[in-house]
């Protein structure tokens, strides 16, 4: 063999090789696509069937029908917004931490121990504060709850990044004529946007996979739809169709937002991870 | 008017003492160069003066007005960093023009300002371009172009030419002076580097341990230096300092070296020294005041010394002969055909007219 046919050769099992293993890794989320099309003989049949013999809505239809789909708005709305104040809180605590080295050194330690507790022991004190508030089933109580917990990581991840700026840029916009703030807003910002999409996206996916918080402390009223899909699982037999349909819903917008911010968040989590 | 006027400033970074009562006023249109070693207190004094720094005591005035209280954007004042500080997410244009969006300048004005700021720099041609797409002189250079927009009352300068190459070093040196003559703005500049400070300065400031070693005019600071520290630290090749003793010497009062010869002393310049007789002291030459000595040279004040060269260094120009006298290692500066060689005698000249004798005691030139 030639050094041409070999170099051939490797390239073509690199190739299998890959194709394999991402076949693998796909191959779950294809078939949870395709049993959300089939119809209830399909799902149930054997041996079972590749594929759908036709495209068909009607188990989403289902779920929009009986209002079930609006524990995705539901999720859609908390994930949202609680990303939201978290990032706008955090980033400035996270500003206060790296620039004017607030609490002195170990503050910030502290405050990223606080995201390493695990949920469960620290979900049924809340659900009796909640219960006290009158938070339980409400917006504003998982939101908050949301923010709480992921204030820690935000603030770590982007104390991080502001670390990274040169100090001189602000201080030149200072002199240029800007206030604390407008320096935050138009140096800080933009010079760690990839980190500020990267920390967004973790802090988004973090409250919208979240099953144990919104289980506890919602009902019926705020109900997110990563408990809404235990609904479907019964004592006596599992609506497959309804589960595969609710999870398709829930993962969408998770393939959306990375599909659009790749590019940020790629860069944002290897972002200081090279000294320039 | 004084431009800036600082009194009695303090300024601690914890334990450390960094800027220890400082006093100094700038009047309007000079270019001051802060000049002194690293840690010295120079840049602290710089970033002090722009608000970047609170003063722990005393107080700084810009244009009259105490400014201690305001932040740097209320001080009138426009600077450029060591490590130019552009913003990277920014056209060069966007760059220089945002000292102005930030300040309210009304658009119309914002165009053309910027042009004629990039037009006095040569970089019109990069307005469209982002700061990693240019060189290191560029960016420099836009940095500036950014102070030089602002019509501000206080232009200050940290270090702006250590990041750049020798070649380029000389060249901005120039621009920036150009700059000074043609704004006739008030300009302190920052820098460890003595050439700069010597060819740039309308005044320089020389710190040591945040304290004013001494002020005045470039040559009178090389000239007439005040201290041990200031001599040496001014000058290229340093100046050479050999231990000695005042003594009569056949009834005159010369410096006897420690471990060497005894250099009669200037009829001026021994009356005034009368007093101290027998006295320690250091005797401070500059290595161009020694030259290869020519027969029939006998100028007063001129000292003959005969030494055996141990290290040649030709820069072109000028060559450097070291060689050993009192006990110390002494530099020459020959011209460049001068010197003998290696381990070969050569009869030096030395101008006694422009020694320096320095009291090792308290290290002040007497």
């Amino acid at each position: 063999m030639t050094v041409q046919q070999r170099a051939r050769v490797r390239t073509v099992l690199r190739l299998a090789g890959a194709s394999a293993i991402t076949l693998l890794f796909v191959f779950p989320i294809y078939w949870l696509f395709m049993i959300s099309f089939k119809t209830p003989e399909e799902i149930y049949s054997f041996p079972p069937k590749w594929y759908p013999a036709r495209i068909h809505f009607d188990n989403y239809a289902v779920l929009f029908r009986d209002g079930d789909a609006v524990t995705v708005w539901n999720s859609l709305v908390v994930a949202g917004v609680s990303t939201v104040i978290a990032m706008f809180l955090g980033t400035i605590c996270a500003y206060s931490l790296a620039r004017f080295r607030t609490g002195g050194e170990h503050l910030a330690n502290w405050i990223i121990s606080q995201r390493m507790i695990p949920p469960i022991a620290v979900v049924f004190p809340i659900f009796l504060l909640f219960v006290w508030l009158h938070l339980v089933d409400t917006y504003i109580g998982i939101i908050i709850l949301y923010t709480a917990f992921n204030l820690p990581y935000v603030i770590w991840m982007m104390r991080g990044y502001i670390l990274d700026i040169p100090k001189a840029l602000e201080e030149s916009a200072l002199v240029d004529g800007c206030t604390r703030w407008q320096v935050i807003w138009k140096v800080v910002f933009p010079m760690c946007r990839a980190g500020l999409f990267a920390t967004a996206i973790f802090t988004f996916v973090f409250a919208w996979n979240d099953f144990l918080f919104a289980l506890v402390l919602t009902r019926t009223e705020a109900t997110t739809y990563t408990v809404q899909i235990t609904h479907y699982f019964g004592g006596q037999s599992n609506f497959w169709a309804k589960i595969s349909a609710m999870s398709v819903l829930g993962t969408l917008p998770i393939f959306i937002a990375v599909a659009f911010m790749q590019r940020y968040l790629v860069r944002g989590i290897s972002l200081g991870a090279v000294k320039g | 008017m004084a431009d800036l006027k600082i009194t009695a400033l303090h300024k601690y970074y914890g334990t450390v003492h960094a800027v220890r009562g400082i006093d100094l006023e700038i009047p309007a249109g000079e270019f001051t160069v802060l000049v002194g070693q690293s840690g010295c207190g120079k840049s602290t004094l710089l970033r002090t003066i722009a608000g970047l720094e609170d003063a722990d005591q005393g107080s700084i005035e810009i244009g009259g007005e105490t400014v201690n209280h305001l932040p740097p954007r209320n001080r009138d004042i426009a600077m450029v960093f060591q490590n130019y500080a552009l913003y990277p997410y920014m056209k060069v244009f966007d760059n220089i023009a945002f000292g102005l969006r930030s300040r309210k300048t009304p658009k119309d004005e914002i165009g053309p300002k910027v042009s004629a700021a990039a037009n006095m720099l040569g970089i019109t041609h990069l307005l469209d371009r982002y700061p990693r797409q240019l060189s290191g002189g560029q960016r420099q250079r836009v940095a500036i172009g950014r102070a030089i927009v602002r019509n501000a009352r206080l232009y200050l300068f940290d270090e702006p030419l250590s990041n750049l190459d020798a070649q380029l070093r000389d060249e901005m040196r120039g621009e920036i002076k150009r700059l000074h003559q043609e704004l006739g703005k008030t300009m302190i500049y920052v820098t460890h580097d003595q050439i700069e400070a010597m060819t740039m300065a309308d005044r320089i400031v020389l710190l040591r341990d945040g304290n004013i070693e001494q002020a005045g005019a470039p040559l009178d600071l090389f000239e007439r230096p005040a201290t041990k520290y200031v001599a040496g630290f001014l000058g290229s090749p340093s100046m050479n300092f050999i231990p000695g003793r005042l003594t009569a010497e056949d009834g005159e009062l010369a410096v006897r070296l420690e471990d060497g010869p005894a250099f009669a002393l200037p009829p001026d310049r021994a009356a005034n020294l009368a007093h101290r007789r027998d006295q320690a002291v250091i005797l401070g030459l500059r290595p161009e005041h020694m030259t290869r000595a020519h027969p029939g040279d006998s100028r007063g004040g001129l000292v003959r010394y005969i030494a055996t060269i141990d290290l040649q260094q030709p820069t072109g120009s000028r060559t450097y002969a070291t060689f050993q006298l009192g006990g110390a290692a002494v530099t020459a500066e020959l011209q460049a055909h001068d010197a003998t060689g290696i381990n070969q005698k050569i009869e030096l000249a030395i101008d006694m007219n422009r020694a320096v004798l320095i009291d090792p005691s308290t290290e002040k030139v007497i």
